[in-house]
């Protein structure tokens, strides 16, 4: 049973990928249970299940065996209505930075509000403005990608997934396109969202860096939880 | 523009920001659909110029029925009716007047060109058969030889028309025997003949010796004020004994010509086929244009789908951009086809030219066929995969 606090939760999680004889199992019996408003750091060497697990408490993937509960819905055979519905509060941010090459980063920001529905135009430009001058972009608001540097882009797009406020963030190595500054500065915001609002964060990194930063680290090797580190 | 769709979508116009992102690309799709348009746009003028073309020599008779033998599919097409039927058909109480009509080509030699004349021969004493403009002229037709001339005759100089009065008389040599020309009236040239000519049906007879009076290529009929045309047909089908005889309303002979036209003879059925290549090419390109945008923003597409975005906004994206394509596409495309079509009716002189109607169905379809396209290309859509983006 889902604790009513723990806006990420799962039990017995199993997936698999391909089928017949080439089925290989990426996640074994997974259980956890992540607290709000924590920064939760995955690690474990490549192909170990991070990036699975990550999909599959973001909704991106459905849930196969065992149980995910996120923000008190079950996932497992949950309708895909629900699971999209369920994404609009996360906030994801991906190793690519994957902002729309024609949208300008007001606008690739703007994207992240506009999925909750209508927002007053006023009241959405002011977040926008607020989530990019938090990032240190103030001045490039009006840019396209194509004018912006790798470690811009990348605020840019940590600026889109906080923007709306989500109940919690998924994130895939954030940090990797940022210089030293960059990432300590949105590590930081992390933890401080985290403290003032209550958002969860789900990383999987290799920096260090971060590492030092966390509440809980959580190790996978071969699909399993081996290592579960509170700080 | 973005500020508009904004405003009309209540969202960023993502799909007009994504089109115009490349001015290039978004310049040749503009191109490609432009180029569609213009291809249904001249076949529609053309089938159009065939429809005025055919309905016509139509407009310069005044009847309620025609009678025409069984294998007269057109006005010009088809074997001779006895007058017979005729007079029988005037015994009906509701029938009139009658009068025989005779067609045949006449080839007026003139010095660079032979000018085909699509001849009528009517009968002079009865002008109420004919349009009022023609029937107002046709006093010099009781002379024998003497002909009205269709002033817009293709390979006739306008100024030269212009010239035949009854003042200053036109003769020609045809078959031997002189013709003299009095008067004009407005037709145009077609795609059976350069223009059109009246005599009576005396000069006709001497015109064309192996015909004769008692055999006319169709028979007009006049009824009485009030009575339905479609209803005397009938009787007359029962009263007259040939029933090979097509006997129909005179609305009805000039729609089943039109059809006859459109639907069976090969240069109906060619530009009808152009019609639809031109819409198959639209929705061709319509799709190649949405499809590539589509496969090439698939990662982004993708993280809109991580952000909770619903197929229906990815749906709107792509429908979007083919409302753009079909819009932006149109307005070159007519313009281009408007200048064509003039340029084509004044080298043909057929009545070649872009119609309220034409510009009404052709936006209509175009926006029809971008739409389809679209609906078709966001199949593709089906392959963002947020979870490829970890």
């Amino acid at each position: 049973m889902a604790p009513d606090d723990a806006p990420l939760w799962t039990s017995e999680l199993n997936h698999w990928f391909g089928v017949g004889e080439a089925r290989k199992q990426a996640l074994f019996d997974v259980s956890l249970s992540i607290a709000r408003g924590s920064l939760t750091v995955l690690v474990g060497p490549s192909g170990s299940g991070k990036t699975t697990l990550l999909t599959l408490l973001g909704c991106l993937r459905e849930v196969q065996a065992g149980s995910v509960v996120l923000l008190g819905h079950e996932l497992h055979g949950a309708p895909p209505a629900l699971s999209t519905a369920l994404r609009r509060r996360l906030g994801f941010i991906f190793q690519a930075h994957n902002l729309h090459e024609s949208l300008t980063a007001m606008q690739n920001v703007l994207m992240g509000l506009q999925v909750k529905g209508r927002v007053d135009k006023a009241v959405a430009g002011r977040a926008a403005t607020h989530a990019l001058g938090l990032l240190g972009l103030s001045d490039r608001m009006d840019y396209l990608p194509a004018n912006l540097s790798g470690g811009q882009k990348q605020r840019v797009a940590v600026a889109r997934a906080l923007v709306g406020n989500p109940d919690v963030v998924l994130a895939d190595e954030p940090t990797a396109a940022l210089d030293r500054e960059s990432g300590a500065n949105v590590v930081d915001l992390l933890k401080r969202l985290g403290q003032v609002r209550g958002t969860t964060t789900v990383m999987v990194t290799h920096d260090n860096r971060i590492l030092d930063l966390a509440d809980r680290i959580l190790t996978l090797e071969d699909g399993r939880i081996v290592g579960d580190r509170q700080r | 523009m973005s500020r508009l769709l904004e405003i009309l979508f209540g969202r960023l116009p993502i799909g007009w920001l994504q089109l115009t992102h490349s001015r290039t690309r978004f310049a040749a799709a503009l191109a490609g659909v432009a180029f569609a348009n213009v291809l249904v746009f001249v076949q529609l003028g053309i089938m159009n110029s065939m429809a005025t073309a055919t309905l016509r020599p139509y407009s310069f008779l005044q009847a309620d029925i025609m009678i025409s033998a069984s294998d007269s599919n057109a006005l010009s097409d088809g074997g001779n009716v006895a007058r017979q039927w005729m007079l029988q058909a005037m015994a009906r109480p509701d029938v009139t007047a009658g009068m025989g009509l005779f067609l045949a080509n006449v080839n007026w030699q003139r010095a660079a060109t032979t000018v085909g004349l699509t001849t009528f021969g009517i009968d002079p004493a009865q002008p109420g058969f004919l349009s009022p403009d023609i029937a107002a002229r046709i006093g010099p037709l009781q002379v024998q030889m003497a002909g009205l001339l269709d002033r817009l005759s293709r390979g006739l100089p306008r100024e030269e028309a212009a010239g035949i009065r009854p003042q200053s008389p036109l003769s020609f040599e045809t078959s031997g025997k002189t013709l003299t020309l009095y008067d004009t009236f407005a037709g145009g040239g077609g795609f059976g003949g350069d223009g059109y000519m009246m005599v009576s049906d005396q000069t006709f007879l001497a015109l064309f010796p192996a015909r004769q009076s008692a055999a006319p290529d169709h028979i007009l009929l006049q009824l009485r004020p009030g009575a339905d045309p479609e209803k005397v047909s009938l009787e007359l089908r029962d009263l007259i004994s040939d029933k090979t005889l097509r006997i129909r309303s005179f609305a009805q002979a000039a729609q089943d010509d039109l059809s006859y036209q459109q639907t069976r003879r090969p240069t109906g059925v060619i530009f009808g086929f152009g019609v639809i290549i031109g819409v198959l090419v639209g929705i061709v390109i319509v799709y190649q244009v949405l499809s590539t945008d589509v496969a090439d923003h698939m990662r982004e597409y993708a993280t809109f789908k991580a952000m909770g975005y619903g197929q229906g906004f990815f749906l709107g994206i792509v429908l979007e951009e083919a409302l753009i394509l079909g819009l932006f596409g149109f307005i070159p495309g007519a313009i281009v086809a408007t200048g064509m079509l003039t340029l084509m009716g004044k080298l043909t002189t057929l009545p070649l030219a872009m119609t309220p109607a034409m510009i009404i169905a052709v936006f209509a379809g175009t926006l029809v066929f971008s739409m389809v396209s679209g609906a078709i290309a966001t199949r593709r859509l089906a392959g963002a995969d947020p979870a490829d983006l970890f």
